[in-house]
């Protein structure tokens, strides 16, 4: 009963969307107030609805309905309740089900929070909010339904795949979507200003705070997906450059560069065709990561052609609104007037590199992505790219940019003095030549490559707090102006540092894992010893254990360092009962320095067993580098001017355009 | 972790099972650092055929072990690292690299970056010149006498 209600709730979501799409936008074409006015209710209907739709799903996971084809499918009883609720979208129909939820919660929030939006603008926006979400829920009624039955109905469910079974994961792929769906309403607000023919600073200062909120959703999501990579698939990687990973990391990229054109566009009133088709553009991607993934075209252009119904169904989808959105930018971009001329050197050409340097780089990553589908297409050739690919291409598009990246705060806007700012960045500069010369005196044996990674990490991270430095006066005024300048500093200042620093926090974490790591594989026998980059671990045998679903093999090592005894670690190596497959689970030491990373493998001849040791140098830098961007944001999202000046800015809009009726 | 994706993909579609386990066994590794090193160096480039995307390096598949341990044996009977990667492109087939050869099938793949780096500095670079071109063309217009009023009442005003 409760999941025909959610059916029945999904298709009404899906006749509301299609209302949702047409009668505003007729309404805005025949002048009518009363139609346009229809985007508001039914945009909070058709969330309501998918809430209702996906609560059921919900709860046929928790009570292990395995009348639900779905459920059957993905859950089973004896699974821990975290992760019968991750099953709901750990699955194709669910997880679709998720990303339209998501997409109507976006579009509700405008329909709710928006009221200070110029009428027009925010009639066309729903709109197309509502078009997306109709092509979507048509795409699940039609061939991803989540809610269809069984009968007879199975004695208990084949069980979610083990290696998902994870609380990273369970949260990685609703941080992830609500990136990239977040994105749609950057699209809806592109295609509606191209609609509308009008676009100004009130405009970016209404896609901002969205496009940053989706981005920092994406940010978390990526680094969660990288993190759970790195602690459970049993060799400590982080980043692989595989097809899925950069289905992701594209809107990334795209995004980042959107937030940026965006800012000039707020403030200077320039850049506002590059950021109307760079917005198109994040979007697509986003979409384009769905069709990657969702479609199977990425395991081999054949699989796809075998079961083709949905990758064609989402493919038709991307077709109509990339194209679409790009044939209308095509003809409507002209309408934009262009504002605010600035000079090369300033704060917005800074940006503007900021924004080529990350658009090639999305490039890059799109061209290695696709080339081997396109190259199989065409021609029937296979080829492989992979990580060395990317490392030769997306690696000298990043140094230039992060090279650059602490100067752009310090230029003025339309004409900046790069000497100026290269002055005020001496202490920095200062700080990130004796990292290297640090670096480089303690890894005598290089690589020098990486001792000038060092540098460039800490040239970010001190850069950024040199803004503030400098914003604040501080050292240059009496400590009192210094501290009343650091109250009242915009919150959006913050942000931009605490942001730009964990970039440098990133690099540092990249840098050393990747140069300094440390790896032993070796058949140890229990009551063996090995030191491995300063401790020492004995092998003390196996156990064996069990789990509610799992038993395993549990390795234990003592870990002594300078002869004291810090920690036992357990690797493992599971087998789940349902459905019956392996796992390795890391026994993982963490510490500032880095992680003692450690994997049990299998039994080998005369009682030893298979063991790798790892040392990750600053590994978790990488993750906390990611958070501190997520902070970053949130710090931006705080500012007044995005609370309270939006509201006065776009009010004055809505007046002139009155006036121009 | 490129196993991490084919794994939740796999999982998403129960296309098949892959199980994370230990890729280079203890057993494999030569005595000779020098050309263990070597061989590592070799097996990152090289791809697991059975795999999705993955390195046979990293992979755990038997397939995977039989290349490793033949990348060993081709080094220890003294083969350079070049001619190692072409007798194993020679019988598998370039698919098995995974830094694809630059040549007339990978013009795109490799020329493309770099191009559209030159085309979108061309591209800036031309817009800036034509913007800048329009501003000199059209200096900025002379207060009208109602604005230098104004803008008198306000200077006066502080």
């Amino acid at each position: 009963m409760i999941s025909e209600t959610g059916h029945f709730a999904l298709i009404l979501a899906l006749g509301t969307a299609i209302v949702q799409t047409i009668l505003p936008l007729w309404g805005y074409y025949r002048r009518d107030h009363t139609l346009m006015r229809v985007a508001m209710p039914s945009s909070v209907a058709q969330c309501m609805l998918l809430l209702v739709a996906f609560g059921a799903l919900t709860v046929a996971y928790v009570t292990s309905d395995f009348s639900v084809e779905n459920v059957w499918q993905n859950s089973h009883s004896a699974k821990p309740m975290l992760y019968k609720i991750s099953g709901v979208w750990g699955n194709h129909e669910g997880s679709m089900l998720l990303w339209v939820l998501i997409l109507a919660a976006f579009g509700a929030s405008v329909a709710l929070f928006g009221g200070n939006l110029p009428r027009d603008l925010r009639t066309c926006v729903l709109s197309v909010q509502g078009s997306v979400g109709a092509a979507f829920l048509l795409f699940i009624v039609a061939t991803s339904n989540p809610f269809l039955r069984l009968d007879p109905i199975p004695l208990d469910g084949k069980g979610l795949n083990p290696i998902l079974q994870d609380p990273a994961l369970a949260f990685h792929p609703p941080f992830l979507y609500a990136g990239y769906v977040g994105f749609s309403l950057a699209f809806s607000f592109a295609i509606a200003a191209l609609i509308t023919g009008r676009i100004d600073a009130a405009w970016a200062r209404w896609v901002r705070p969205w496009t940053l909120a989706a981005w920092m959703c994406l940010t978390l999501g990526v680094a969660m997906g990288s993190w759970w990579a790195y602690y459970e698939l049993g060799w400590g990687g982080w980043w692989f450059w595989d097809p899925v990973e950069n289905a992701s990391f594209m809107p990334w990229l795209a995004g980042t560069a959107l937030l940026h054109s965006a800012s000039v566009m707020e403030k200077r009133d320039a850049l506002k065709v590059w950021t109307l088709l760079l917005a198109i553009l994040t979007f697509s991607l986003s979409l384009m990561g769905t069709f990657l993934v969702r479609s199977g075209v990425l395991t081999s252009v054949h699989a796809f052609a075998v079961d083709p119904a949905r990758g064609i169904f989402i493919l038709g989808i991307m077709t109509f609104f990339v194209g679409g959105a790009l044939a209308l930018f095509a003809s409507r971009a002209k309408l934009l007037r262009q504002g605010g001329i600035f000079a090369p050197i300033s704060r917005e050409g800074s940006l503007v590199l900021n924004n080529l340097l990350l658009t090639t780089a999305c490039a890059a990553v799109f061209i290695g992505t696709l080339y081997p589908l396109a190259l199989e297409a065409v021609t029937g050739d296979k080829i492989s790219v992979g990580p060395p690919y990317f490392d030769a291409t997306f690696g000298p598009l990043m140094i230039p940019l992060l090279l650059v990246l602490p100067l752009g705060p310090f230029l003025a806007w339309k004409r900046g003095d790069i000497l100026g700012a290269l002055q005020r960045l001496a202490f920095a500069a200062a700080l990130a030549l004796l990292a290297t010369l640090a670096a480089a005196a303690i890894f005598a044996r290089g690589p020098w490559l990486a001792t000038l990674g060092i540098g460039l990490g800490v040239w970010l991270i001190a850069g950024a707090i040199s803004e503030i430095a400098f914003r604040i006066k501080l050292l240059r005024a009496p400590a009192e102006e210094s501290w009343r300048r650091l109250c009242n500093l915009p919150r959006s200042a913050f942000g931009t540092a605490i942001a730009h620093a964990g970039v440098g926090v990133m690099v540092l974490g990249i840098i050393g894992t990747t140069a300094w790591r440390h790896e032993e594989i070796l058949a140890m026998k229990p009551g063996e010893k090995a030191d491995v980059a300063g401790y020492t671990l004995e092998f003390g045998g196996v156990a064996p254990g069990r789990g509610p679903n799992y038993t395993e093999v549990i390795g234990v090592f003592k870990v002594t360092r300078a002869g004291v005894e810090t920690v036992t670690l357990h690797p493992s190596k599971r087998l789940y009962t349902a459905p019956p497959q392996p796992t390795s689970e890391a026994g993982i030491l963490a510490s500032w320095g880095g992680d003692l990373y450690t994997v049990l493998g299998d039994e080998l001849e005369g009682g030893a067993f298979s063991v790798r040791i790892y040392f990750h140098p600053l590994v978790r830098l990488i993750w906390i580098g990611a958070i501190f961007m997520f902070l970053g944001g949130l710090m931006s999202l705080m500012d007044r001017r995005l609370r309270v000046g939006a509201p006065k800015r776009a009010r004055k809009a809505p007046a002139g355009a009155a006036a121009a009726e | 972790m490129r196993l991490c994706f084919a794994i939740i993909l796999a999982a998403f579609f129960g296309l098949f099972s892959v199980s994370p386990a230990i890729a280079v066994e203890p057993d494999e590794i030569l005595s000779d650092s020098g050309l263990e090193e070597r061989a590592r160096e070799i097996s990152l480039e090289l791809r697991c055929l059975v795999c999705q995307n993955q390195s046979i390096d990293d992979s755990n598949a038997p397939l995977a072990k039989d290349l490793r341990v033949l990348v060993r044996e081709r080094l220890k009977s003294g083969d350079s690292d070049r001619e190692v990667v072409d007798h194993i492109v020679a019988r598998y087939g370039e698919f098995v690299l995974l830094r694809p050869r630059f040549g007339v099938h990978t013009l795109i793949l490799w020329l493309g970056p770099p191009l559209l780096l030159v085309l979108a500095i061309f591209i800036m670079y031309r817009a800036f010149k034509r913007r800048r071109a329009e501003s000199d063309a059209a200096p900025p217009k002379k207060l009208s006498a109602a604005e230098k009023k104004k803008l008198e009442k306000l200077l006066a005003e502080k």
